[in-house]
């Protein structure tokens, strides 16, 4: 049986946070830098790495904005014909 | 040769064997129909598919090439971190959608979909042979992997067969279980490979920079070593390479998750859930991709000195030189079993494709569940077999360069496969011909500078050939849409609901 996910509560405006972490890192001049180092490491990587966590951060924040409760739907689930 | 290293890269090996072999009988299913060899029964919860998608996307050729690109250019082989950051934001928008109509509807491949959305068998062959024609060179590069981490144990001999013998070897076991287990050989093995990588890279980035006398003294040597080279790199862009290296990101990761190898996975999930909080999840391996990536610059530091220009072997020889003997022997495995995984969900994806788009559609059009499943593992062979017969037969350049193509191409599905999770707007055959003239001027574009590389200027702005293509065949399937609706020529019909866009399974 399939069962549809309607959205339970949350509104879909918050996808548009998914964007930041292109605009933060599609944009080298903004983290094309050597400084300020941290423990040695350049701006540049440890900017990137630092996005890393945070986008799954904005990630994890957007799932839980936006819960899905699935619904009764009465079709026959169709395993691979 | 070190004897120690190859005890303990020997003994592990043996143990994915075994449960390769056991993987058949773990949740039991049927394996004599195509979506459960092929699909593992669409049953992976959050978990497993964890390990399986960073098993499979994060492959033993990526942890050799990425560092291997920062050994030898600097900078811009970083651009594996911007796009392995963006690319979940995009697949939890996105593939959710993709995941559900293929589970309300039984579909085993991307092909599948788009045939059914527009009733259109000239899209799903177009999708299926893109697809296919990206994923076998992408095989012959994992073998590509396991051969710098053989040749760097000392395993190889001398001459045709004592060099090539072990590596077969491997591949042949891989193949005889991927035939009896299907999906689920993977995804077990998966576990153990991540676990071993896990443990390297966190032993590699806590030992390796300490001995090196910390990262600040790491980039200053690499920072002289890279000015110094032939062909300067250096360990920040330049200006010029902006474009080269957002657009590389940029289309690295809207591709990716078209890949059949990866579709393959994200269809075996037992839910809609388990595709998001994955998505949520998986950028853990993006982090340590970018560890991997530092790992350039410290073989630098090291001072390891590759034979010729085989920068694949940096990272193998920087182990060697840093690690305890047991501990390379463990690196080793970790990175020769990092192949088996993709190489194997690579060629079940393959398999599943031919099987249904090609297969099915064109010469038994009859056939059933059993049928599928037993041409699918067959094909899974012979897939493995032409990618071995490639590597050992044709220069190694020749696999990178395709697999180079294989991005560019399968971006050109895109728009086909995305853009109709959305609307029904698009015309199929505007889509189709968008396809072509993408498929045409990408692998033009990458002709005109030799295959070396996949970074064209247009207009002066240097960029990655894929999205120049993208753009050309959205604008080509735009236009051709405005005016085939206009003059109301049929676009088939839609077999799809939408409903089913948005369903999930009872599980969920």
């Amino acid at each position: 049986m399939v069962r549809r996910s309607a959205s339970a509560g949350g509104s879909r405006w918050w996808y548009l946070l998914l964007l930041l972490p292109f605009v933060a890192t599609l944009l080298p001049p903004i983290y094309n830098r050597a400084t300020p180092a941290l423990a040695g490491l350049p701006f540049f990587y440890w900017y990137q790495l630092a996005w890393v966590v945070v986008s799954a951060l904005i990630t994890l924040l957007v799932y839980a904005l936006t819960p899905e409760r699935p619904e009764a739907r009465g079709t026959e689930r169709g395993k691979g014909r | 040769m070190n004897t120690t290293a190859i005890v303990v890269f020997l003994v592990l090996f043996a143990f994915v064997t075994v449960l390769g072999f056991y993987a058949s009988s773990w949740r039991r299913g049927d394996l004599s129909v195509l979506h459960e060899w092929g699909l593992a029964g669409r049953q992976l919860g959050t978990f497993i598919t964890w390990f399986l998608l960073g098993g499979d996307l994060y492959t033993a050729y990526t942890f050799v090439a990425v560092p291997a690109l920062v050994f030898g250019a600097g900078a811009l082989g970083f651009f594996a971190v911007p796009y392995t950051i963006i690319v979940y934001p995009f697949v939890f928008a996105v593939l959710p959608r993709l995941w559900s109509v293929a589970h309300a509807k039984g579909y085993i491949t991307a092909a599948d979909y788009v045939k059914a959305r527009f009733e259109s068998r000239g899209l799903a062959l177009a999708v299926a042979v893109t697809g296919i024609l990206a994923t076998m060179p992408y095989i012959a590069l994992q073998l590509v992997g396991m051969q710098a981490v053989l040749q760097v144990l000392g395993i190889t001999g001398t001459g045709f067969l004592g060099r090539d013998l072990p590596l077969i070897i491997a591949f042949a076991i891989l193949a005889v279980y991927t035939y009896t287990s299907g999906l689920r050989a993977p995804a077990l093995v998966a576990v153990v490979k991540d676990t071993l990588i896990y443990i390297t890279i966190i032993a590699a980035v806590i030992l390796i920079p300490a001995h090196l006398g910390g990262f600040g003294h790491i980039f200053a040597l690499s920072q002289a070593h890279l000015k110094s080279l032939p062909k300067p790199g250096s360990t920040l862009l330049a200006p010029k390479a902006y474009a080269a290296y957002a657009t590389l990101a940029l289309g690295s990761a809207v591709a990716l998750f078209f890949y059949p190898h990866a579709l393959t996975a994200v269809f075996s999930t037992s839910s809609r859930q388990v595709v998001r909080r994955n998505a949520a999840f998986l950028p853990l391996y993006s982090l340590m991709l970018g560890f991997i990536a530092l790992l350039g610059y410290m073989a630098i530091a090291a001072g390891v000195h590759v034979p010729g220009t085989d920068t694949n072997l940096a990272v193998p020889l920087l182990f060697q030189k840093e690690f305890a003997p047991w501990f390379f022997g463990l690196a080793s495995a970790a990175i020769l079993i990092g192949a088996l995984v993709p190489a194997a969900i690579m060629s079940i994806a393959a398999a599943n494709l031919f099987t249904r788009n090609i297969y099915k559609e064109y010469f038994a059009p009859g056939a059933t569940p059993q049928q599928e499943a037993g041409v699918a593992k067959v094909v899974s062979l012979v897939v493995k077999l032409g990618a071995l017969v490639f590597v050992l037969g044709i220069p190694l350049q020749f696999s990178i360069y395709l697999q180079t193509l294989g991005g560019i191409w399968i971006l050109q599905t895109v728009p086909m496969i995305v853009g109709s999770l959305y609307t029904r707007w698009f015309h199929r055959s505007a889509l189709l011909l968008g396809w072509l003239v993408g498929m045409v001027v990408g692998t033009a574009m990458a002709a005109s500078v030799q295959f070396k590389s996949s970074l064209v200027a247009v207009f002066g702005v240097l960029g990655y050939a894929g999205i120049w293509a993208l753009i050309l065949n959205l604008a080509v399937v735009v236009v051709l849409t405005l005016a085939l609706n206009a003059a109301r020529v049929h676009n088939g019909v839609d077999a799809t609901a939408d409903a089913d866009y948005e369903a999930d399974s009872v599980t969920a």
